[in-house]
């Protein structure tokens, strides 16, 4: 089993009383509510968050790509990536992901991404997404071309990642003469590719399927949601008359350890409502753009809208498996019979979310480290070698 | 009123819905973003003096999505392949917002089988003066109320609970909208190198509380046009036919016959 802290870097201190009457933190709260000395100091806190990541005994370190949007800084991940390259040593840097269609030209990608593994000594894990709907809104690109942009840019980039020397590449949407990536990237035959998703059949066809194989990782789903889409994924692979690994699969979930139950929620409970009602929240129009998904799959949205966009609160997303909060020992336990039932090889913790201070975030990341991580990899050994 | 016939016919290899009633000189009505649905007893009005036609545009209503369909051109070259199928001489084109949009399109490439333009809050054009409003941001509530200036018509509109095909069509709408004209947003950075092309009479319509494409975006739109005219309807949004549809009916037929006899006196 190996472990990924996973860091989404909001802007947690935005102003929420100020703020409160948008209905999104996502591209219509002006930028004025963002002061760049502020910005600055977590900048400097959150990237010191993921290097200690590393001392603290993590298999990896993850960061992602969002616009316009208090939910997270990192528009650019090539950027949070190259600047942890050099400040670590032995940790995976995973990019989960780039969001390939919003890119006028991919072959940049594939180019950053060579780059960053080069210089880690291929230490880079490369995910690929299409971003979110409210991506489409700032950036413009076609939401009703997200899958064919995203399948196209993959193919570009592959293409320049392990055909030697000069090719070519036409496209619908991306046309090069000269394909010819200086530097290659430093693995062979490229970065692992790792597919991070809400939960789609069509997306977990394509992700296991026996040319590509590509990790699969559930985000921020209801446990149910995790169970269903991790099953359908191993039952793909062995529709393709294969059997999935372990190690084909993670799960990426926010996690809070103090030292009590009582004390975990306590904590946590603004933090993490914060998370999801203030920063995570927009409206559906945002959310799904047309075209974004399928017109079937659209057909529900109205009926299940205030699933979506309504508020939550830290008990209602405990029961349902979206956070895991407690002592060392409850989260240990939750983890441990998750981890038997699904068998995921990779876990994403985020153990950083919405407003939750620097001395919270640290005393939690130390009390997984130390008390949750060693007992879930002896269980997994033990599991493995039996 | 005069009833329209349902009919389906195939151009390049879609199977369009269109429907087509009255007698007079040929009027081809071009749906707006909405689709067909809200221009049905409009165009019911018109067929009292034209034959109109109102087809479904490929990807909208009851026509097919073709595999074809990517960008405003395609539904151009359509057009122009539809106006040829149907055999049609001397057409008055009126297209609202979106359709505005593609006849402007039709027209910059031929107007062989045209008479004339007349063009309701059309899209095609961008206009640095003002900024449009964002349709696909807009709840569909909050969208009729922003393209209605009567409220209490807003009201009358929203108190009617679309059917489940109409609200599946309402889908099928938006999604076909956005392939046309999510990126540039509803316009096509050229077409104005060719507007001047267009060596039919053109009349420009719009209301003076458009708050898709404001005001400025007509303005702009007569300009680029050669011998254009501009008729601002007071007291109305982005959609004349359904909130003025008299007065944007009498606008017609006033341009139309105007035309016929000009022609006559030629």
């Amino acid at each position: 089993m190996k472990f990924t802290l996973f860091h989404l870097m909001p802007y947690a201190d935005l102003d929420l009383e100020a703020t409160k009457d948008y209905s999104t933190a996502w591209l219509q709260t002006p930028n004025t509510f963002y002061n760049p000395e502020k910005g600055a100091a977590l900048y400097e806190r959150y990237l010191g968050e993921l290097e200690r990541g590393e001392e603290l005994g993590f298999d990896g370190i993850a960061v992602n790509e969002h616009h316009s949007t208090a939910y997270g800084m990192m528009p650019s991940p090539i950027v949070t990536a190259s600047a942890l390259a050099r400040r670590t040593k032995t940790v995976t840097i995973a990019i989960l992901g780039s969001a390939l269609p919003l890119r006028g030209h991919p072959l940049t990608l594939a180019e950053e991404h060579a780059m960053i593994d080069t210089i880690t000594r291929g230490r880079l894990i490369t995910g690929m997404v299409r971003g979110i709907g409210a991506e489409y809104h700032v950036w413009g690109v076609n939401p009703v071309f997200s899958h064919e942009r995203f399948h196209e840019a993959h193919d570009l980039i592959i293409q320049a990642w392990t055909e030697p020397g000069i090719s070519s590449f036409h496209g619908k949407h991306y046309n090069h003469e000269y394909v010819n990536l200086w530097p290659r990237p430093y693995q062979k035959p490229h970065p692992p590719i790792w597919i991070p998703s809400q939960g789609s059949r069509e997306t977990i066809e394509w992700a296991a399927h026996p040319k590509r194989k590509y990790v699969y990782l559930q985000t921020f789903s209801p446990i149910k949601a995790v169970q269903k889409y991790l099953k359908m994924y191993r039952d793909q692979c062995e529709h393709y008359g294969y059997t999935c690994r372990d190690e084909q699969l993670g799960w990426a979930v926010p996690i809070y350890v103090a030292d009590t139950d009582e004390t975990a929620r306590k904590e946590a409970k603004v933090h993490y409502e914060n998370f999801r009602n203030r920063f995570l929240k927009m409206p559906v129009e945002m959310l799904l753009p047309p075209g974004y998904s399928s017109v079937e799959s659209m057909k529900g949205v109205a009926a299940t809208k205030a699933q979506i966009v309504g508020d939550v609160t830290l008990e209602l997303c405990m029961d349902l498996g979206m956070f895991i909060c407690g002592s060392p020992e409850t989260v240990r336990q939750k983890l441990e019979h998750y981890w038997k039932e699904m068998r995921f090889e990779h876990l994403l913790s985020m153990l950083q979310f919405g407003t939750l201070p620097a001395d919270l975030t640290a005393r939690s990341m130390d009390l997984f480290a130390k008390d949750v991580m060693p007992k879930l990899r002896a269980v997994a050994a033990t599991a493995k070698a039996a | 009123m005069a009833a329209l016939t349902k009919t389906t016919i195939e151009i390049s290899g879609c199977k369009t819905t269109l429907r087509r009633g009255g007698a007079g000189p040929t009027l081809l009505y071009l749906h707006g973003a909405g689709g067909s649905g809200n221009v049905l007893a409009f165009a019911e009005k018109l067929a009292e003096h034209f034959d109109v036609i109102l087809p479904d545009h490929p990807g909208f209503g009851e026509s097919d999505l073709p595999p074809w369909l990517d960008n405003i051109h395609d539904a151009a070259y359509f057009y122009l392949e539809f106006l040829s199928k149907l055999n049609l001489r001397d057409v008055h084109i009126v297209g609202s917002s979106l359709g505005g949009w593609v006849a402007l399109e039709i027209a910059v490439r031929s107007t062989e089988r045209l008479k004339s333009l007349i063009l309701s809050g059309a899209a095609g054009l961008n206009c640095k003066e003002a900024r449009r409003g964002d349709i696909f941001m807009w709840e569909p509530p909050q969208r009729i109320r922003n393209m209605i200036v009567d409220q209490a018509l807003a009201d009358k509109l929203l108190s009617v609970k679309p059917s489940e095909e109409q609200a599946a069509i309402a889908v099928k709408n938006e999604f076909a909208t956005a392939r046309l004209a999510w990126e540039p947003r509803f316009f096509d950075p050229h077409l104005h190198k060719w507007l001047h092309r267009i060596n039919v009479p053109v009349q420009i319509v719009w209301g003076d509380t458009d708050s898709v494409f404001p005001l400025p975006f007509g303005e702009n739109l007569q300009r680029h046009i050669p011998g254009a005219s501009l008729t601002i309807i007071p007291k109305c949004g982005h959609l004349p036919h359904v909130e003025q549809p008299d007065r944007f009916k009498s606008i017609i037929t006033s341009f139309i016959g105007n035309l016929a006899t000009k022609g006559a006196a030629a």
